[in-house]
């Protein structure tokens, strides 16, 4: 990147560390804390279990991070444009039964049962983005407004009932395994890399950023915030609608009741991936590691066989850590 | 020849007019002064120019063209910049995304992907133009909220003159700096007029106006009332303009004190 001045220090493995670092922030965004920790957890585990370290079992770790990555994608645009959207668990239920509704009640072709989750996603996004730019509406009251809305919708679309049988192209979606790969994980990270493009290196995410930053310095170099709030909605909505779907295939039915509290899990996905509470910094991969350490704690943690209880407990340790260290690690960058 | 000329701007906020029908002619390489009292309505009329605000009533032309139906964006393409009295800047982003905020320059990833800002050659530029400016900073790299006031200024000041401004307008550029800092601020808008670039200095500093400007323009309760040369004027004139006129002599007593 740029000439800089290559000091003493940097032969020394402090020093090391310290390029790294930077090079992983500047280059790709992400904070390399993250994922010493990942791997450092993968290695306690594999220790502790013997059924740990295997490609089946990584396989399921992603399976099972899918869904809950894709949303905490669309938290982390949110958040780090300094807004917050509660509504991503029931915008997934409704997307869901939408379109297990268009698929299997309407019996249209399964691509249409595809795009009536995006789109069910999109249009509830669109109505949250729209409150809070036009109406001035607050973020928080809005997104959890349409927490009450979206379920409450998806309940009355499948008269309370879970909605079965759907075609086979879209279970396919949901459990097929090209080349050996559940399809989810491929959908996962088609989806992360596609976004970290956008939100590290497009304009579009330079602004996000800066607009979680200072509204206003943005505003005054002439940038529409209020349209990009809107597109970020909308956006985040989609992602919901994305992750409806995947849930939809895997369980092969549209359930109303689906991805409730997803929300809180998306956004400490987030924020254990670098991503500021208070906007203006964020990163899809750091958020992707994020999502991995908590999957990969919840695996290690079932294999030995660690009741569910306490796996909640250490998630929520996990979080405060995360964001203890995060914290720390900024007020030390700000004192040098 | 007149660069930006304002007609009988009006703004008010509900029932509180603040702007009466302002005059302002700003010729090429020129350097005003706009002073007047807190409230005088100095901030709502910049931002009348740079679009932030838009007038109720009134014309602003750039160049003989009406430039009232554009927003901030296409002003500032224009070539009307403005250093906020806070600065505007995104503490958590490095110099260069301050910089090129709304003007990055793009390339494609890889020769495909298209869209793919193009850092290296906004921090190239960034550092040159902070180099330019002969100021230090840390690094180029870092957040600017870790900088010292002095330092975020100077981006501030970077960011208004990197595109090839026509107008600079300033809002208290000294208010928050040290002493050598003022100077080289002073010292900076001596250059942009030899460059042939207008500046507004809005500035509560009357030492500062009346040493750096052609011009000054006072403001008192939303009409420019007085313009005076600032070759042909005094403390005691301007302070006395500000004022209104009868507390005059204790003003400018306490003005010349402090």
């Amino acid at each position: 990147m740029t000439a800089k001045p290559t000091t003493a220090r940097n032969t020394s493995l402090f020093g090391w560390w310290r390029s790294a670092q930077s090079a992983s922030q500047e280059r790709l965004q992400l904070r390399l804390e993250s994922l010493v920790v990942l791997i450092g957890l993968c290695i306690v585990m594999s220790l502790l279990s013997p059924f740990f370290l295997s490609v089946s079992n990584f396989l399921n770790i992603l399976l099972a991070t899918a869904t809950i990555g894709v949303l905490a994608i669309a938290a982390t645009f949110v958040i780090s444009s300094g807004g917050l959207d509660l509504s991503l668990g029931s915008v997934m239920g409704l997307s869901g039964v939408v379109g297990a509704y268009v698929a299997v009640t309407i019996g249209a072709p399964a691509g249409f049962g595809v795009l009536g989750c995006l789109v069910a996603g999109s249009l509830a996004g669109f109505v949250n983005g729209f409150l809070v730019t036009r109406a001035g509406v607050p973020a928080f009251i809005v997104t959890l407004g349409m927490l009450g809305l979206a379920r409450g919708l998806a309940l009355v679309i499948s008269d309370g009932r879970v909605i079965y049988g759907l075609p086979p192209e879209l279970i396919y979606l949901g459990q097929g395994r090209p080349f050996g790969i559940p399809m989810p994980v491929i959908i996962l990270i088609v989806t992360a890399l596609v976004t970290h493009y956008i939100l590290a290196f497009t304009r579009f995410g330079r602004y996000t950023l800066a607009i979680g930053d200072n509204e206003n310095a943005v505003r005054t170099s002439g940038i529409n915030v209020e349209r990009h709030r809107l597109i970020l909605y909308t956006l985040s909505g989609g992602l919901a609608g994305l992750a409806g779907m995947l849930f939809m295939a895997r369980i092969n039915a549209g359930d109303p009741t689906a991805g409730i509290t997803y929300e809180l899990t998306a956004i400490t996905a987030a924020i254990i991936g670098g991503t500021n509470l208070f906007g203006g910094r964020g990163s899809i991969l750091g958020t992707i590691i994020g999502a991995l350490i908590m999957g990969v704690l919840q695996n290690g943690l079932n294999l030995l066989a660690v009741q569910s209880y306490y796996q909640q407990m250490a998630i929520g340790a996990v979080l405060i850590l995360a964001v203890f260290i995060d914290q720390y690690q900024f007020r030390k960058e700000a004192k040098v | 020849m007149s660069l930006l000329k304002l007609t009988n701007i009006r703004k008010s906020f509900g029932a509180v007019d603040v702007l009466h029908g302002v005059n302002l002619e700003v010729t090429a390489g020129e350097v005003i002064g706009l002073v007047g009292d807190n409230g005088a309505g100095k901030s709502t009329l910049m931002k009348t120019i740079t679009g932030m605000y838009t007038a109720d009533d009134g014309e602003i032309t750039m160049n003989g063209q009406s430039i009232m139906d554009l927003d901030p964006g296409k002003r500032r393409a224009l070539g009307i910049e403005m250093i906020y009295q806070d600065l505007a800047l995104a503490k958590q982003q490095d110099v260069a995304s301050n910089i090129f905020l709304g003007r990055e320059p793009v390339k494609k990833f890889l020769g495909v992907l298209p869209g793919m800002v193009d850092k290296r050659t906004m921090d190239k530029k960034a550092q040159e133009m902070i180099d330019r400016l002969g100021a230090h900073l840390p690094s180029i790299n870092r957040p600017v909220g870790s900088f010292s006031g002095g330092q975020q200024q100077t981006v501030a000041i970077a960011r208004a003159l990197t595109f090839d401004p026509k107008l600079v307008i300033m809002d208290e550029p000294t208010a928050a700096l040290a002493v050598r800092e003022v100077q080289s601020v002073l010292e900076l808008i001596r250059s942009l007029k030899a460059e042939g670039i207008s500046v507004i200095l809005i500035s509560h500093r009357l030492n500062d106006v009346l040493g750096v400007t052609d011009r000054i323009v006072v403001l008192r309760q939303g009409v420019a009332t007085t313009n005076l040369e600032t070759k042909q004027t005094t403390m005691t004139e301007v302070v006395s303009a500000i004022v209104g006129g009868n507390d005059m002599a204790e003003a400018a007593a306490h003005e010349s004190a402090g």
